[in-house]
């Protein structure tokens, strides 16, 4: 019996389908037959995301309606050999198409067959963020260190805890940006994890290069060299139960060059 | 038992007492008052309104018989009813009073968009964030963080007061009073151990948490003590 994950935040643009394509990636790199999710009906990304949009012929409604069966609609990703799946949105029909009841007996479903369920959340508090969780057993929220995401992830979490059936949710403190943390200019990590008092499960550097892999259809996890995707990686490794310490931003070991610059404290 | 009376009037030093038997029916209680009352016209100036206390025993009346009964006393003479004593309330009312006095020990976050709101006093084991909100019909006491909106007293309790150990409110309310954290003070100091309440001038002052000893003596519930 798998588990299920739903990656949430509240607020809009923080990194919820970003994380679910790597968190989702990099447990299928650590051999977990995993499944994705996509809850976000109307604004569907995380198949773009994962660049198997093209792939995609029937969806998450198609399945709830009874159109066609859940693996009929599932995208198989070609790179992992039958590990990752995808359930895509739909992208046609509202958020009301869904019901929470029908969510969960599809989760249930797909925890049968997969070792992990992770389910990309669409912001907002409404009709869509109630049919992702309604299958989950964990939730990770996603927040960035700005003090409105913050807000809307303590609201979150204010919710989450509600759920009686769920586990306390952890968090992931996505595009932090050192400079601006150490000027001040941004809520530093600790600022952010009092605040939450929740458990941090990940932090991920502010990094274009996840910008560029996720145009090109490449979760950045799939690149062993960049400091976000050894990032997302220990937080799949952490999902897993693995104790790996947070280190700073979760750098890649960039050879003696860095740590000569870093000695003499040049950035 | 015939001859008894079951209304009384009596004369005292705090005004008129009007003392209504609790053993014989309500029905029978409302026919002799009426009586009673109307008996006892003696020209008084009517424009002078005289006030009675009226003490019930052991009864138990609702709300409406209450009503009735000031105004049959209010009907008959130039009586007004201050207030109606029992020896009784309802098991309702006596949880409610208790509730009001109690102290609700809470240990969780309050998050943004929730409220927290308890009868009594509350001490919370945790934070308020900014957004949420904690209301209390007494004093707020708060291990943690205030960051979010503390209203103490909320009834109309002035004496009211709230403590914090770290004190960052967005808004405090004591009774219908309000105070606006001033923005220089929100973030930059540290603001820890402290208490506001309301002064003289009905105005909210936040202090150091000791100021309470002199301010606030009735904070002390435990009888004794060395
Ligand atoms: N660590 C990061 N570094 C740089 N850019 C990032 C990072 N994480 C996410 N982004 C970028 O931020 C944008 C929003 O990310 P994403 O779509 O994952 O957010 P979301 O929370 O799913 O948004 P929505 O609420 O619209 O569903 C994307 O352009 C993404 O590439
Ligand atoms: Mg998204």
């Amino acid at each position: 019996m798998g588990e299920a994950i739903v990656i949430t935040s509240g607020k809009g643009g923080v990194g919820k389908t970003t994380t679910s394509a790597n968190i989702g990636t990099a447990l299928a790199l650590q051999g977990k037959k995993v499944c994705l999710v996509d809850t976000d009906i109307g604004l569907r990304n995380l198949d773009v995301v994962m660049g198997l949009e093209n792939r995609i012929i029937y969806d998450l409604v198609d399945v709830v309606e009874k159109r066609c069966k859940i693996h009929q609609a599932l995208v198989k990703d070609k790179r992992f050999d039958g590990l990752l799946y995808l359930l895509p949105a739909a992208q046609t029909v509202d958020k009301s198409a869904v019901q929470p009841e029908q969510m969960k007996e599809l989760i249930t479903e797909l925890k049968q067959d997969y070792d992990y369920i992770i389910i990309d959340c669409p912001a907002g508090i409404e009709q869509g963020y109630k049919n992702a969780i309604a299958g989950a057993d964990k939730a990770i929220v996603v927040t960035t260190p700005e003090v409105s995401a913050v807000r809307d992830a303590d609201r979150i979490i204010g919710l989450l805890e509600k759920e009686k059936s769920m586990e306390s949710p952890r968090l992931v403190v996505n595009r932090i940006r050192n400079h601006m943390m150490k000027s001040g200019d941004m809520l530093d990590l600790d600022e952010v994890t009092q605040h939450l008092s929740i458990e941090l499960i990940g932090i991920v550097a502010d990094d274009e290069e996840v910008i560029k892999a996720s145009n090109h259809g490449e979760p950045i996890a799939l690149n062993p060299n960049s400091k976000a995707s050894i990032a997302y990686r220990n937080i799949a490794r952490r999902i897993l139960g693995e104790s790996i310490p947070l280190q700073p931003l979760e750098e890649a070991n960039k050879g003696v060059f860095t740590k000569l610059k870093k000695f003499f404290g040049v950035r | 038992m015939k001859n008894r009376q079951n209304v009384t009037i009596k004369g005292t030093k705090d005004g008129l007492v009007l003392h209504l038997d609790d053993s014989c029916s309500y029905e029978e209680l409302k026919k002799e008052l009426d009586q009673k009352l109307s008996a006892n016209t003696q020209t008084q100036d009517e424009r002078n309104l005289i006030s009675v206390k009226v003490e019930i025993g052991n009864r138990y009346l609702t709300e409406a018989q209450q009503e009735e009964l000031k105004e049959l006393i209010r009907q008959k003479k130039n009586l007004v009813v201050d207030n109606i004593e029992a020896n009784v309330i309802t098991k309702e009312e006596a949880n409610r009073l208790k509730a009001e006095t109690e102290v609700v020990t809470v240990s969780r976050i309050i998050r943004s968009g929730q409220v927290l709101e308890v009868p009594g006093d509350l001490l919370l084991i945790g934070d308020v964030n900014p957004g949420g909100t904690v209301i209390a019909g007494g004093n707020i006491f708060i291990m943690g963080t205030l960051k979010g909106v503390a209203h103490a007293g909320y009834l109309g309790n002035d004496q009211a007061v709230i403590a914090a150990s770290s004190m960052k409110p967005s808004q405090l309310r004591i009774s219908d009073c309000i105070e606006r954290t001033p923005e220089s003070v929100q973030s930059v100091e540290k603001r820890e151990m402290e208490c506001a309440y309301i002064d003289d001038n009905r105005q909210i002052i936040i202090d150091r948490l000791q100021a309470l000893i002199q301010l606030r003596p009735d904070l002390t519930r435990i009888e004794g003590g060395h």
